[in-house]
């Protein structure tokens, strides 16, 4: 077959356990979306592990990235990768890669912020205009909104992500790595709230503290594991559910876009979306596929930069792990 | 007869008669997404928690509304409704002196709020309300308790904000007055806390570091 795109970006992602290669095309087909997840022995993510896994698979699979899509190398137009925030070790392992690439082909090189990048593939997957985002993951949980130039953050945690703290519970308890989706089986059979630290500070939250309780009430043997995964969901998403309803009367925006791993969550998708609804919101959630992190997202975020004109040279394409959304200015959504 | 003045996501205002008064019913309503049990406590903890609080701000001197009940079962504060006019729309059509004077007065209030260690959490000039010769400070739902030089200047820093942004024609002058009135009731500890609020200023992104 015969294909003519506009537009076709390579997207690496490799900010933390993930490691993501994306072809999207300039209409926001995407064309092959390939994720290897290095999943550590035991214990969390370590940095130089995951690192280590990225540079042995990396090669691989773009190559079947580039099979998948059904198009050659020379066929690309430009190569995005993910730039920050994650893990610094993670980071360059992509970026080295996509620098290679880059610099081999020919071809521009486009840094991608990795939460504006769950953002954008929401919108461009659900077809949200102007929504607020509730962006939850293993490394982040943030409540932004575009607002003058860039994308504003409402709320955030001021410790640890909701993600971190699913994970962190669900292997104290032996459950099943990512935890996410195995507490929220097990939830669906509990009943008993146990009372856990309900920690919201007008617009932002903590997770740390409800961490320790969790485990701590799970050391006392005293409940079934399926009470403590209720328990846990429920105080846990009622946080997030708080502060998204604060920042969605503060903003009246018209949408709601739930996006990051955490939105496969159907417990949240259901807050969101009652949430949505007393607010008249329009709530969306990012397709499954999609909300982990992934390269997709971020081959897609690269073509709305780069027809602004956002390239980035060789030069200034080092890694930054603490690089905010905040801080990025997204004239594609002026 | 009810009016729905004002619908948060916190709770809804509604200006009812109630026993031949004109009250606020501010009613933290339940949340259909949250536990039952975790939204029953919540709401009741934050009802009581904000009536106290108003209580002692009155006991610290701070005119804010009368409360004529509290009901926790529906989570429902029934108070005073200030007939006035809210400082934030005030501001342009006052005289220079009327407005140092009103500055000061508020200055000298958030000193005795901070004092009795309460923290305001939202000090704006919409939740200021001149009634007459009253300075009523209203909404103390995001307020809490603490003497932390840390929290009285991030509580400053939301009026110094105020000021910048929405009253900016007259920035340096109310400024001045509410320090002048803020250091007077407070104290020793007034300077550090005010200081701690140009620090909170300067945290912001994209501020300017000169």
């Amino acid at each position: 077959m015969f294909h003519v795109f506009e537009l076709i970006s390579l997207g690496v992602e490799s900010t933390a356990d993930n490691l993501g290669i994306g072809v999207v095309t300039g209409e926001g087909e995407v064309l092959a979306n390939i994720t290897k997840i290095h999943v550590p022995e035991e214990g969390g993510i370590h940095p130089r592990e995951a690192a280590r896994h990225h540079s042995e698979n990396i090669g691989n699979t773009i190559r079947k990235a580039l099979d998948a899509a059904d198009i050659t190398a020379n066929e690309l137009d430009i190569i995005s990768f993910s730039q920050g925030p994650g893990l610094g070790p993670c980071l360059r392992t992509g970026a080295t890669s996509a620098r290679a690439l880059a610099t081999y082909l020919k071809k521009p090189l486009i840094g991608v912020n990795h939460c504006v990048a769950h953002i954008e593939i929401g919108r461009v997957t659900t077809g949200a205009e102007d929504p607020l985002t509730l962006y939850v993951s293993g490394g982040n949980t943030i409540v932004s909104g575009y607002e003058s130039e860039r994308y504003r953050i409402f709320g955030e945690t001021l410790d640890i992500a909701i993600g971190n703290c699913l994970d962190t519970f669900a292997r104290a308890a032996g459950l099943e790595y990512p935890g996410g989706p195995d507490i929220e089986r097990r939830a669906l059979k509990g009943s008993k709230l146990i009372p856990l630290p309900y920690v919201v500070k007008g617009m932002d939250l903590s997770y740390s503290g409800l961490l320790t309780a969790i485990t701590t009430e799970l050391e006392t043997g005293k409940h079934s594991i399926e009470d403590l995964c209720f328990s846990l969901q429920e105080t846990a998403y009622a946080m997030l559910g708080e502060i998204t309803e604060r920042a969605l009367a503060h903003t009246g925006k018209p949408e709601l876009l739930l996006t990051g791993g955490v939105a496969a969550n159907k417990r949240l998708g259901g807050i969101v979306h009652d949430i949505a609804e007393e607010h008249g919101s329009t709530p969306y959630v990012v397709p499954i596929r999609l909300a982990m992190d992934n390269g997709a997202m971020i081959a897609w975020t690269g073509i709305l930069a780069y027809r602004e004109g956002l390239i980035t040279p060789v030069s200034e394409s080092f890694v930054n792990p603490n690089w905010r959304m905040d801080q990025v200015n997204v004239p594609w959504r002026r | 007869m009810a009016q729905v003045i004002a619908k948060g996501a916190e709770a809804d205002l509604v200006l009812k008669d109630w026993n031949g008064l004109q009250t606020v019913h501010k009613i933290r309503k339940p949340k259909k997404h949250r536990h039952p049990t975790l939204d029953n406590q919540l709401r009741r903890q934050r009802t009581r928690f904000e009536a106290d609080i108003i209580h002692r701000a009155k006991d610290a001197g701070v005119p804010t509304p009368l409360i004529y009940q509290v009901d926790l079962e529906n989570a429902v504060i029934v108070m005073e409704y200030i007939d006035g006019v809210k400082v934030r729309d005030l501001v342009d059509y006052i005289t220079a002196e009327e407005r140092v004077d009103l500055f000061n007065r508020i200055g000298w209030y958030a000193g005795r709020l901070h004092n009795a260690g309460i923290i305001h959490g939202d000090l704006t000039t919409s939740n200021i309300i001149k009634q007459g010769e009253r300075v009523v400070f209203i909404d103390f739902g995001l307020a809490e308790i603490s003497t932390e030089v840390e929290k009285r200047g991030v509580d400053l820093n939301l009026m110094n904000r105020m000021l910048t942004s929405t009253h900016y024609n007259y920035r340096d002058q109310i400024l001045e007055a509410f320090k002048e009135g803020y250091r007077e009731s407070l104290g020793e500890e007034a300077d550090e806390a005010l200081e701690r609020m140009e620090e909170v200023a300067l945290r912001g992104r994209y501020i300017e570091k000169n």
